[in-house]
C-alpha cells in the first residue's frame, strides 16, 4: 500500500526552482526551492516583505515562469509550456484570491463568480448556475444581483473566494487575503477558508500575519528566496 | 470561446464606461453620417434629375445646323424637317426658324433685352411636350396674323405676367398681339428666352426669309440611334457633315453629375472625419487597457490566454465602432431624409451605402483597436496582478 502512494504524484511539486529577475546586477527572488504539496493540505506561507513568498505564489499559479528547476502540478510538467498550455492549466487547475479582490466592477456578483469559467468552455446557463453555488457557499446566496460596489470589504473577499473555488481547482491560491481586511472580517474569512479546506479543498496561502499562519496546519517560512522553515 | 461569450465579455468594457463609450462612438458616428448623407442627398438628386428626364423624355433629338468646311456657320435646306419627317420611326418633327429682330414692350423703349424671336410651327409645343402658363399656343389662323407667344423668360423680361389687358409687343417695329406665356421648358432654356410668331406672320410681318435653324423631332424610344446615325444625310444630303444632331435630355443628364467634385470633397471630408474617429478609438483603448490593468491580469488568472485578451479588446474596439457607425448610419439616413423632404425628392438612400459603412466602421474599430488589443495581451500576468503602487 505505502510503496502505491509513492508512486502516486503530488498534487504540486517544484523541483530547485529558480526565479532571476534580470537586471544589474540579477535579482534572485527564489533561489532553490523544493516544495511538495499533497492533495487536501492546507498549506501557510510566510517571511518578510522581500523574502520571494508571492513570486513563489506566482510561479505555483504559472503567472511566472521559473528561470531554472521543474515544476509539476498534478503530474504535468508546466514549467516548459506554451502560454496557451499554462493558461489552460490555470482554468482548468487553479484559483486565485488576491489582496485587492480584483472584482468586476460593472458585473453583478453571479457574473464575477462565473467569470473564469467561460475560459473552460462552460456554457452561459452552466457558469452561472455553478457561479449561484459557490456564492451559496461562501454565504452571498441572498446577494446574487448585486454589483461588487455595494459591498463591504469582507462581502467582496468572500465574493472572490467564491470565483476561486466555482471551478473545483485542483489548487486554490491565495496571496494576502485577509491584507485589506479589518480585523472582524479578517476572522470571517479565515474562518471560511478553513471550512473550504475542511470541505477538501487544497490551498495555498501567503500572508506576513504570524497568528494568522499560526491557524493552518502546515506552514512553510522563507527568507531571502529560501525555505527556512516548513512545520506540519 | 463561443462567439456569444466573446461579444459578452467585449461588451463587458463598454457596459462599465457609459459615457466614455458614447463619445468614443459619436467620432466614429459622424463620419459616416456625413458620408452617408453626401451619397444619400446626391443619389436623391440624381433620382429626382433622371426622373425628371424620363418625364421629358430621351427620345426627342435636336437637328441645327454645323458649321461648314471655312468654319461658317452652315445652313440647313428648306425641305429639311419634310425629309426628316420621311425617317420611319420619327413620329413627330418641328422647325423653328430664327429670325434678327429686336423685341420690345413697345415702340418707346429702348431695352437691350437679348431675347431671340423665333418663327414657329403649331405642332413645336405638343412636339416638345410643353405647357402653357396663360392663353394659347400658335394655331393655323394665328400664324399668320401678328400674334406671339412668349417663353417664360421673355415674359417675365417684357413685364408681361397676365393676358388680362390684351398685351401687345413690337417686334422689328411692328406690333404683335400676345396671345399665350409658356411655362419653362427645362430642356430648352433657349426657347424660354424666345418670342415665337408664325411661320406666315414672319414672312408678311417682318419680310423674312424662312430657313429653319433648329428641327426638333420625336422618335420611337428604340430607334433613337438608329435615327440619329442617318439625321444629318437626311437632313442635309448635300452636306451631311454640317449638320449637329444632339439629345437635350443628355445636357441635363451631365448637369446631374456636374457636382461630382463637390460629392467627392465631401466624402473626403467624411473620410478625414472617419479616421480621426478611429484615432479615437485607438486612443481610448490604450488608455483602458492602462486603466485595466487589473482586469486583464484577473482574466489571466482565470485561465485566459493571451489570444482571449487580444480577442477581449479586440471585440471591445470593433464593437464600440460599429455602434458609431449604426449610429452615424441612422444620423445620415435622417438627415438626407429631411433634406430630400425640403427639396420636395424622393428619397433614395442606396442600401449598399449604409452597410458598406457600417463595415467599413467594423474594420476601422478592427484596424483601431489592434494596437491596444497586442498591448494587453502582452502584460505580463504577475505583474499585472500585482497591485499597483
Amino acid at each position: 500500500m505505502s510503496a502505491d502512494v509513492e508512486w502516486l504524484p503530488a498534487a504540486l511539486e517544484l523541483r530547485s526552482v529558480e526565479r532571476v529577475y534580470p537586471g544589474s546586477p540579477p535579482v534572485p527572488a527564489l533561489a532553490g526551492i523544493d516544495l511538495r504539496v499533497e492533495s487536501g493540505e492546507f498549506v501557510a506561507v510566510v517571511g518578510p516583505s522581500g523574502s520571494g513568498k508571492s513570486t513563489l505564489l506566482n510561479v505555483i499559479g504559472t503567472l511566472d515562469r521559473p528561470t531554472a528547476g521543474t515544476m509539476h502540478i498534478a503530474g504535468a510538467e508546466v514549467s516548459a509550456l506554451s502560454d496557451r498550455e499554462r493558461s489552460g492549466i490555470r482554468a482548468e487547475h487553479l484559483g486565485f484570491v488576491f489582496q485587492q479582490f480584483h472584482l468586476l466592477e460593472g458585473a453583478d456578483l453571479v457574473d464575477n463568480v462565473a467569470a473564469g469559467l467561460v475560459y473552460r468552455g462552460c456554457p452561459r446557463r452552466e457558469r452561472r448556475r455553478r457561479a449561484r453555488l459557490a456564492l451559496d457557499r461562501v454565504g452571498l446566496s441572498h446577494r446574487l444581483a448585486h454589483r461588487p460596489p455595494q459591498l463591504s470589504g469582507g462581502e467582496r473577499q468572500r465574493v472572490a473566494i467564491a470565483r476561486a473555488i466555482v471551478g473545483e481547482p485542483t489548487f486554490v491560491l491565495a496571496d494576502e487575503p485577509t491584507g485589506n481586511l479589518d480585523s472582524v472580517n479578517t476572522d470571517v474569512i479565515v474562518e471560511l477558508l478553513h471550512e473550504l479546506h475542511a470541505q477538501g479543498s487544497t490551498m495555498i496561502v501567503v500572508t506576513h500575519d504570524k497568528d494568522l499562519a499560526a491557524t493552518f496546519p502546515r506552514c512553510v517560512q522563507m527568507h531571502d528566496g529560501r525555505i527556512v522553515g516548513d512545520r506540519s | 470561446m463561443r462567439v456569444g461569450d466573446a461579444l459578452a465579455i467585449g461588451t463587458y468594457g463598454l457596459r462599465s464606461r457609459r459615457g466614455r463609450s458614447a463619445l468614443t462612438a459619436i467620432g466614429i458616428a459622424i463620419g459616416i453620417a456625413a458620408i452617408v448623407a453626401v451619397f444619400g442627398i446626391s443619389s436623391s438628386s440624381r433620382a429626382d434629375v433622371l426622373a425628371q428626364i424620363d418625364e421629358l423624355g430621351t427620345d426627342l433629338l435636336m437637328v441645327r445646323p454645323g458649321d461648314d468646311m471655312f468654319g461658317e456657320r452652315a445652313t440647313l435646306p428648306v425641305d429639311a424637317p419634310a425629309m426628316i419627317r420621311r425617317i420611319a420611326p420619327v413620329t413627330a418633327a418641328t422647325a423653328v426658324s430664327s429670325f434678327d429682330a429686336d423685341v420690345q414692350r413697345n415702340e418707346l423703349a429702348d431695352i437691350q433685352n437679348a431675347l431671340d424671336v423665333l418663327g414657329a410651327e403649331t405642332d413645336l409645343l405638343s412636339t416638345l411636350d410643353g405647357t402653357l402658363d396663360e392663353g394659347v399656343f400658335l394655331d393655323d389662323g394665328s400664324s399668320e396674323l401678328p400674334t406671339v407667344v412668349l417663353g417664360s423668360v421673355a415674359a417675365e423680361r417684357l413685364g408681361i405676367t397676365s393676358l388680362a389687358a390684351s398685351p401687345t409687343v413690337s417686334i422689328a417695329g411692328a406690333p404683335f398681339t400676345v396671345v399665350g406665356i409658356l411655362d419653362p421648358l427645362p430642356l430648352h432654356p433657349d426657347l424660354d428666352r424666345a418670342v415665337m410668331i408664325g411661320v406666315g406672320a414672319a414672312e408678311r410681318f417682318l419680310e423674312a426669309e424662312v430657313i429653319p435653324t433648329r428641327v426638333y423631332l420625336r422618335v420611337e424610344p428604340e430607334y433613337v440611334e438608329d435615327v440619329r446615325a442617318v439625321l444629318g444625310r437626311t437632313a442635309n444630303p448635300a452636306a451631311p457633315n454640317e449638320v449637329e444632331v444632339s439629345r437635350p435630355s443628355d445636357a441635363l443628364e451631365a448637369r446631374a453629375r456636374v457636382d461630382e467634385g463637390l460629392q467627392r470633397l465631401l466624402i473626403g471630408l467624411g473620410a478625414v472625419a472617419l479616421v480621426v474617429g478611429g484615432v479615437g478609438v485607438a486612443n481610448v483603448m490604450v488608455i483602458s487597457v492602462l486603466e485595466r490593468r487589473g482586469e486583464v491580469g484577473l482574466r489571466r488568472a482565470l485561465g485566459a490566454a493571451r489570444h482571449h485578451v487580444a480577442l477581449q479588446f479586440l471585440t471591445e474596439s470593433a464593437l464600440l465602432s460599429t455602434i458609431g457607425g449604426v449610429l452615424g448610419v441612422g444620423i445620415g439616413a435622417a438627415a438626407t431624409a429631411w433634406y430630400a423632404n425640403r427639396q420636395g425628392w424622393q428619397l433614395d438612400v442606396p442600401l449598399e451605402v449604409l452597410g458598406l459603412s457600417i463595415v467599413v466602421a467594423l474594420l476601422l474599430g478592427v484596424v483601431a483597436g489592434l494596437y491596444p488589443a497586442v498591448r494587453a495581451a502582452r502584460l505580463d500576468p504577475a505583474t499585472a496582478v500585482r497591485p499597483t503602487s
